[in-house]
């Protein structure tokens, strides 16, 4: 809905400004299989009329900052499944949207791959001011990624928990044990269960 | 190379054990021919074979490219709107069930004896699976990906083109094989009414009682659906190979 691909039942979506770019990830990398890392990169800006030129120096940039720019002449089935979700992140950053929607995007990946694309996305989300709305079931993923954690009821979708996550801006992953992450833990976990 | 040897040891088992039954009075050599017989056919005959096999390979070829051209085209139109499905894909499935040898008296008919007959018969009998296929394929397309296609504004011919076309190609291609053999069959049963081709060939040398001879056509048609199929997987290897799981590893 956010993305304007479905329209709501009731209420209102309110955006300032009211046209903006939008760009999601979703649970899987979902690449074109037939297509390069470079040309799967460069896909929105092709469906947008944006010429040859203009586009690969922006696809290649946008692999640059998720440290892909040696795979651009690769196929999705020679990358592994971290690299894969790195090119779809690629994708949605090549129009510099200011809107980003996750939807778990990191739920199919072990821990550490894991670990180390969450703080590639802070460090990308600060660098290019955009606004990323982040769907998880993960705990730690929340608190460590958010700025504010919105903890969602289990049917009907109505907000339980809505928090300023009291961290510093910067995190890199020695934040994973600090007792202070674990205490914002504590707090949704806190939110969750009480269903 | 390796790869291709097992397939060779059930044929010469096989044929060796026939030369022997026929040799030893098993089996009456005017049931089945000793295959040095069918050899020796295809050797005596062979201006006659190679023209008929000429015919009946243009017009399996050209009855195959028509239903591959129109079998595309047709799921494209038919997977466009569920309302021109529902109205079409019944008349589709007319292709399927029609049984080829009740109406090739009427193609006679229609496009009289010859190559027009035999290429439609060919057509007829093919074009089924390419629709049928090339349909599952372009109705699969990853939700998610459309819904990307959406996002960025792209126009239904360019998803087609660029989305739901490519992703179908495992699919298409999977109804060109089995459509490639078909063709073939339909060309041979269209020029036994025809009267040309390989089929012709056949039609005559049975009432001859020169079974050599109708072994003689029989191998060379399955040598053309051979052909034919094994171009559909070279065109699949090349274009799939860098992507599909069914063309890697090994």
């Amino acid at each position: 809905m956010i993305a304007r691909l479905s329209v709501a039942d009731g209420g209102r979506i309110v955006t300032e400004p009211e046209q903006f770019q939008t760009a999601f990830v979703f649970q899987d990398a979902h690449l074109l299989p037939w297509r390069t890392t470079l040309d799967n990169a460069a896909l929105p800006l092709e469906l947008m009329g944006i010429g040859r030129d203009e586009r690969y120096s922006k696809a290649r940039a946008a692999l640059a900052q998720v440290g892909l720019a040696e795979a651009e002449a690769r196929y999705p089935a020679q990358l592994s499944g971290g690299m894969r979700m790195r090119v779809s992140l690629a994708r949605a950053l090549v129009t510099a949207p200011r809107l980003l929607l996750m939807d778990e995007p990191f739920a199919a990946l072990d821990e550490i791959t894991r670990f180390n694309l969450e703080v590639q996305l802070r460090d990308l989300w600060q660098r290019r001011g955009m606004t990323v709305i982040f769907v998880t079931h993960s705990i730690s993923e929340a608190a460590f990624l958010a700025n504010r954690a919105v903890v969602l009821t289990r049917r009907g979708g109505k907000i339980r928990l809505d928090r300023q996550i009291d961290l510093p801006m910067e995190r890199t992953n020695d934040l994973r044990s600090d007792p202070r992450l674990g205490h914002e833990m504590k707090i949704l976990m806190g939110a969750m269960e009480e269903e | 190379m390796k790869k291709s040897w097992p397939p060779l040891i059930p044929f010469v088992a096989i044929t060796l054990a026939l030369e022997w039954m026929v040799r030893s009075g098993a089996v009456p050599s005017y049931l089945v021919p000793a295959p040095s017989a069918v050899l020796r056919a295809l050797f005596d005959s062979r201006d006659e074979l190679a023209a008929a096999m000429a015919k009946t390979s243009a017009a399996a070829l050209v009855g195959f490219a028509l239903s591959t051209i129109s079998g595309i085209a047709i799921a494209v139109l038919l997977s466009s709107s569920r309302g021109i499905q529902r109205a079409f894909y019944p008349y589709a499935v007319f292709f399927q069930t029609v049984p080829i040898i009740a109406i090739a008296p009427l193609l006679v008919i229609w496009f009289g004896y010859g190559m027009k007959t035999v290429i439609a018969s060919a057509f007829i009998v093919s074009i089924f699976p390419v629709i049928a296929n090339t349909l599952t394929g372009l109705l699969s397309t990853d939700p998610a990906l459309r819904d990307l296609f959406r996002l960025y504004g792209a126009s239904a011919t360019v998803t087609l083109v660029k989305l739901r076309f490519p992703a179908a190609l495992p699919q298409i291609l999977t109804g060109l094989r089995v459509a490639s053999g078909l063709a073939v069959i339909g060309a041979i049963v269209g020029e036994f009414i025809g009267g040309q081709g390989l089929g012709s060939v056949v039609d005559i040398a049975r009432t001859q009682q020169r079974v050599d001879k109708v072994f003689a056509a029989v191998l060379l048609a399955s040598l053309l659906g051979l052909a034919l199929f094994g171009l559909i997987n070279l065109i699949s290897a090349l274009t799939l190979r860098r992507w599909h799981a069914s063309e890697q590893g090994s």
